[in-house]
């Protein structure tokens, strides 16, 4: 190999459903252990993107490369924390079902768990500090603790690539901490990281990179560099409000305001 | 104890309590995903959607369980195909090929001139009808299809819990899923005979549904839902037998008194 490839390359991807195009001509690489906050307004494709990215959405055209390779030359590389509407959350399982299910990557078609599976589990349990909630039914937590429970299943799948889909809507500030210190660790393991997230001030501050997107990509930077007022009114056009001190806000379509200074 | 044995002085009456314990364990347990998954209405419309098969296998003097079996994975796969990437919505499509199918059915069987007694049989099932060739067929079949749940049992359970997941892992999410339908399918023809078609869904749901009361992981719930399935088929056939009432009707009432004890017994519990 005479290059050291990008953990995650993205292509000249378009991106949608049959005729109707999301996200056009999007290109951008990301080293490994870097974390990216995907910012964009409501409808702008940011799940789109990811659903690309799991390999639920065929590209139109376009290539996702992870280490090198196409997306589906390693298994289990790619970990997604789904968004809380996405779950099920009265499904029969406990959080121990839950977790064990990031290892059935591993695990053979018709083999059972073996030892050290279980023990990656207790262990990924341990970190988001939810042991002692293992054999509680997943519906009966609450939603810091179901968040953490997928974050533990995230860690279990042990992938190169982790993908989060508004993670800090509607959590408790615990599960923010524990949250960020996970990444911390992941960061540690090389585990790229993209989360998705309207909050432009954690962007802004416990971020690496920002890519900022309307349908297409508008900037992709640090994250001062993205958060230039251009570029946020090219993103979020008449939503972006700019206070006499500068400060500026986002106002989204649920009268939900973030603030950005 | 004598009004237990019986019955089953009757060669008939043991094949029958047989079959309906068997049809009453695979309904139980492929209704787990049934009601897991939300397709409560694609198990009524399979059931009916086997009409046009069972038709043109009487009209040909074919086995009527065959007949019903193709036309039941022919239906299952379209199903898939049409909804396949969202096209069309699933249950769209099972709208429209549940009644593209039934009307088909019963335009074959009003050809024929002495389909009274079959048609009833295949709607509500006679379960003392049952051969030993038919019985057979029963078991071979739901142990086939009891093993399939056995061996797939980590991928459905990921495919139903979270489909993102299974994408993730790489798991062929659409086979699978079409594989579940093909089980959910044959699960249906196997009924024909002990609940007909008309009750073959609620031995789908009731059962299952009672069990997701009852229990809180997959697991367990499977093996409580074929424990609940078996039982009223049992006390249902009884039933059947002492007040001389139609056996299909007889298994669905007993599994819906369960029903209704579990659900009240769970709500008690929670004052």
């Amino acid at each position: 190999m005479t290059h050291t490839p990008h953990r995650l390359e993205v292509e000249n991807a378009n991106i949608g459903y049959g005729d109707k195009i999301v996200i056009n001509d999007l290109s951008f690489q990301v080293p490994p252990g870097a974390r990216v906050a995907v910012v964009g307004p409501n409808g702008a494709g940011k799940s789109t993107l990811f659903k690309a990215l799991v390999g639920l959405l065929p590209l139109e055209s376009g290539r996702i490369l992870i280490d090198g390779e196409s997306l589906g030359a390693y298994k289990d590389c790619i970990a997604y924390v789904p968004q809380r509407e996405d779950v099920d959350w009265r499904f029969p399982v406990t959080v121990n079902d839950v977790v064990m299910m990031g290892r059935y990557g591993q695990i053979g078609w018709f083999s059972r768990p073996s030892s050290r599976d279980k023990q990656i589990v207790d262990k990924s349990l341990e970190q988001m500090g939810i042991a002692d909630l293992s054999n509680q039914s997943i519906g009966k937590l609450s939603g810091g603790q179901q968040q953490r429970a997928f974050l533990a299943r995230a860690l279990a799948q042990e992938p190169h690539v982790l993908l989060m889909d508004e993670p800090f809507t509607g959590v408790d500030v615990t599960t923010q901490e524990v949250t960020f210190n996970l990444l911390d660790h992941l960061r540690k393991r090389e585990v790229t990281t993209l989360i998705s997230t309207h909050d432009l001030n954690l962007a802004a501050s416990r971020f690496d990179l920002v890519l900022l997107m309307n349908h297409r990509l508008i900037a992709y930077a640090e994250p001062s560099l993205a958060f230039q007022q251009q570029n946020l009114q090219e993103a979020f056009g008449d939503s972006l409000l700019i206070m006499k001190d500068g400060t500026m806000l986002v106002e989204e379509h649920h009268h939900y305001h973030e603030e950005l200074k | 104890m004598n009004w237990l044995l019986e019955p089953l002085a009757y060669e008939f009456m043991q094949r029958g309590l047989l079959a309906s314990i068997i049809v009453g364990v695979l309904c139980a347990v492929m209704g787990t995903y049934v009601v897991l998954r939300g397709m409560a209405f694609l198990g009524d419309a399979m059931a009916h959607a086997i009409l046009p098969g069972v038709a043109i296998a009487y009209l040909f003097r074919g086995n009527l369980l065959v007949g019903a079996g193709i036309a039941a994975v022919v239906i299952a796969l379209s199903i898939g195909f049409f909804s396949r990437q969202g096209q069309i919505k699933e249950d769209t499509a099972i709208g429209i090929l549940f009644a593209a199918a039934l009307a088909l059915g019963v335009a074959l069987i009003s050809t024929m001139q002495t389909y009274a007694v079959d048609l009833s049989h295949i709607l509500f099932g006679n379960v003392l009808g049952v051969g030993t060739s038919d019985l057979l067929l029963i078991s071979l079949l739901s142990i086939a299809i009891l093993l399939t749940v056995w061996a797939f049992y980590k991928q459905f359970l990921v495919i139903s819990f979270d489909p993102v997941l299974a994408a993730t892992l790489r798991l062929p999410v659409e086979l699978l899923r079409n594989l579940m339908l093909v089980l959910l399918a044959l699960t249906v023809v196997v009924s024909l005979q002990t609940v007909g078609v008309s009750l073959a869904a609620a031995m789908l749901v009731t059962p299952a549904a009672t069990a997701y009361l009852l229990t809180r992981r997959m697991w367990p719930m499977m093996v409580v839902s074929a424990l609940i399935g078996a039982l009223s088929s049992a006390i249902g056939l009884y039933l059947s037998y002492y007040l001389n009432i139609v056996s299909g009707s007889a298994i669905v009432l007993t599994a819906t008194v369960l029903f209704l004890l579990a659900f009240l017994w769970k709500r008690m519990k929670s004052v």
